[in-house]
């Protein structure tokens, strides 16, 4: 069992995502990574799809983990997670090993979970496998150039939704909702979170409550992108809080059937004075910052919080 | 640079790093670099918490930045509750 995590000052010291990777300077995903593994500890194996948290951390032979870790295709993160588990119990229960049952953990983007991953996380998820798979969002395919992902937010611009004369508005498209896929339709799901790297108590002890949990849990993780977002690298963490302020990204947790609100601003910003900081909404009008207010307090709705900024 | 092919890694195995991954310093491509005040410092760890490169650490001597890794992203910088840290730009130091 690991033990909650009650205040910066008991979290742990211990690196397990060491410095040492060419991940842009500020990016939320490494910064969330390192979160996840200093609250997992060391008796753990990463899987990496690909994606820039495979291929911006291995460098030329070399990685940053000082626990084991090893590469999936994109599309199979839950299918290799699934095969080192069933190895794992098989040889524990056929005692050709007294290595204690490890924590399983599966980073993937939001392409590599939402999208070109989803069939082998869903299947995990249907078998029952006993891992933690998590999802980190920062909203595109960014490892090959930010390019539209299912999770990529109405109105963003993107080298695969480019703002234009005939589409003014960049991306068409509403967003997928993972965690609400994810949460509903898994009988064998044990537990369910979203989390922000700008609140890093509530994500490491988030971490932890999916290890504990005996059988499949879901983290799914904002991570602000400086390079797909087009903000300055030292605004990370102000974006992830302010996603969560304007009602852009909610946090909450699914553990028995109960859906739990875990942090709830005080007052709800206007969701433009959470785009009006980033290049990739710079060139929305008017009516479409509306649809984007729209959208927020439609998330908000779902979750219980109160919306009290009206979207025309 | 050739290898025996008895001595190529199995299926791309190689050794984890302990505490940092010196296949990779990147220290270099700082443009500013984290000072400290220590007068200011209140110990809250909250820049320790928010480096996305592992670059700052709670000595007994007080926070240290591991220069030979940090970006100089800023971020530190930007969290810091009390402005205990600045960001002094790279060219103003002989080392
Ligand atoms: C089957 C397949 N299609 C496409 C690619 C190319 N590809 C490599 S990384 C990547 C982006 C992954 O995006 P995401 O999972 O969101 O992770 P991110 O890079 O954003 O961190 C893509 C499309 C691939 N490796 N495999
Ligand atoms: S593109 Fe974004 S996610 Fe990828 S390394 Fe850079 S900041 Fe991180
Ligand atoms: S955030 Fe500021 S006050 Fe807190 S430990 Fe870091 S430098 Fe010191
Ligand atoms: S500037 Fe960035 S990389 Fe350097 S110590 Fe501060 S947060 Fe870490
Ligand atoms: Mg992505």
């Amino acid at each position: 069992m690991l033990e909650e995590i009650k205040s910066l000052r008991k979290a742990p010291e211990e690196e397990y995502y060491v410095p040492g990777h060419r991940t842009c300077a500020g990016c939320g995903p490494a910064l969330q990574y390192r979160l996840v593994a200093k609250a997992a500890g060391p008796n753990t194996i990463f899987l990496g799809p690909t994606g820039c948290m495979y291929v911006a951390n291995t460098s030329y032979g070399c990685g940053p983990w000082a626990v084991p870790w090893i590469h999936t295709q994109i599309t199979n993160g839950g299918a290799v997670a699934s095969g080192i588990e069933a190895a794992y119990k098989a040889i524990i229960r056929k005692k050709k090993t007294d290595a204690e049952f490890p924590n399983i953990i599966v980073m993937a983007g939001d392409g590599g979970s939402s999208d070109i991953g989803l069939q082998a996380l869903s299947a995990a998820f249907y078998r029952g496998h006993n891992i933690l798979f998590i999802a980190y969002d920062n909203e595109s395919y960014a490892n090959t150039g930010i390019q539209t992902s299912p999770t990529t937010p109405y109105g963003a611009w993107t080298t695969f939704s480019p703002a234009g004369p005939v589409i003014p508005e960049g991306k068409k498209l509403m967003p997928k909702d993972l965690p609400k896929m994810m949460a509903h339709g898994h009988p064998e799901l044990k537990y369910l979170a979203t989390a922000s790297l700008s609140y890093p108590l509530d994500l490491m002890n988030k971490v932890r409550k999916g290890l504990n949990a005996e059988g499949p849990a879901f983290l799914y993780i904002h991570a602000p992108c400086p390079k797909g977002w087009s903000f300055p690298a030292d605004k990370t963490i102000e974006m992830g809080k302010l996603a969560v302020e304007t009602g852009m990204f909610q946090l909450y947790e699914l553990h028995e059937g109960q859906y739990k609100l875990t942090y709830q601003p005080k007052e709800i910003k206007p969701v433009e004075e959470y785009i009006k900081l980033q290049g990739r909404f710079s060139h929305l009008q008017p009516e479409h910052i509306q649809k984007l207010q729209q959208f927020a307090n439609g998330r908000l709705k779902e979750v219980g919080i109160e919306v009290s900024v009206p979207a025309q | 640079m050739s290898i025996s092919p008895n001595e190529v890694p199995f299926a791309g195995t190689v050794p984890s790093p302990k505490t940092e991954n010196e296949g990779m310093i990147t220290g270099s491509w700082r443009t500013r670099r984290p000072i400290l005040d220590t007068d200011k410092c209140t110990e809250c760890l909250i820049c320790w918490i928010s480096c996305p490169d592992s670059s700052i650490k709670s000595t007994t001597a007080g926070m240290e930045f591991n220069l030979k890794y940090c970006k100089g992203c800023g971020i530190c910088n930007e969290v810091c509750p009390v402005g205990a840290i600045s960001l002094v730009p790279e060219l103003d130091f002989e080392d």
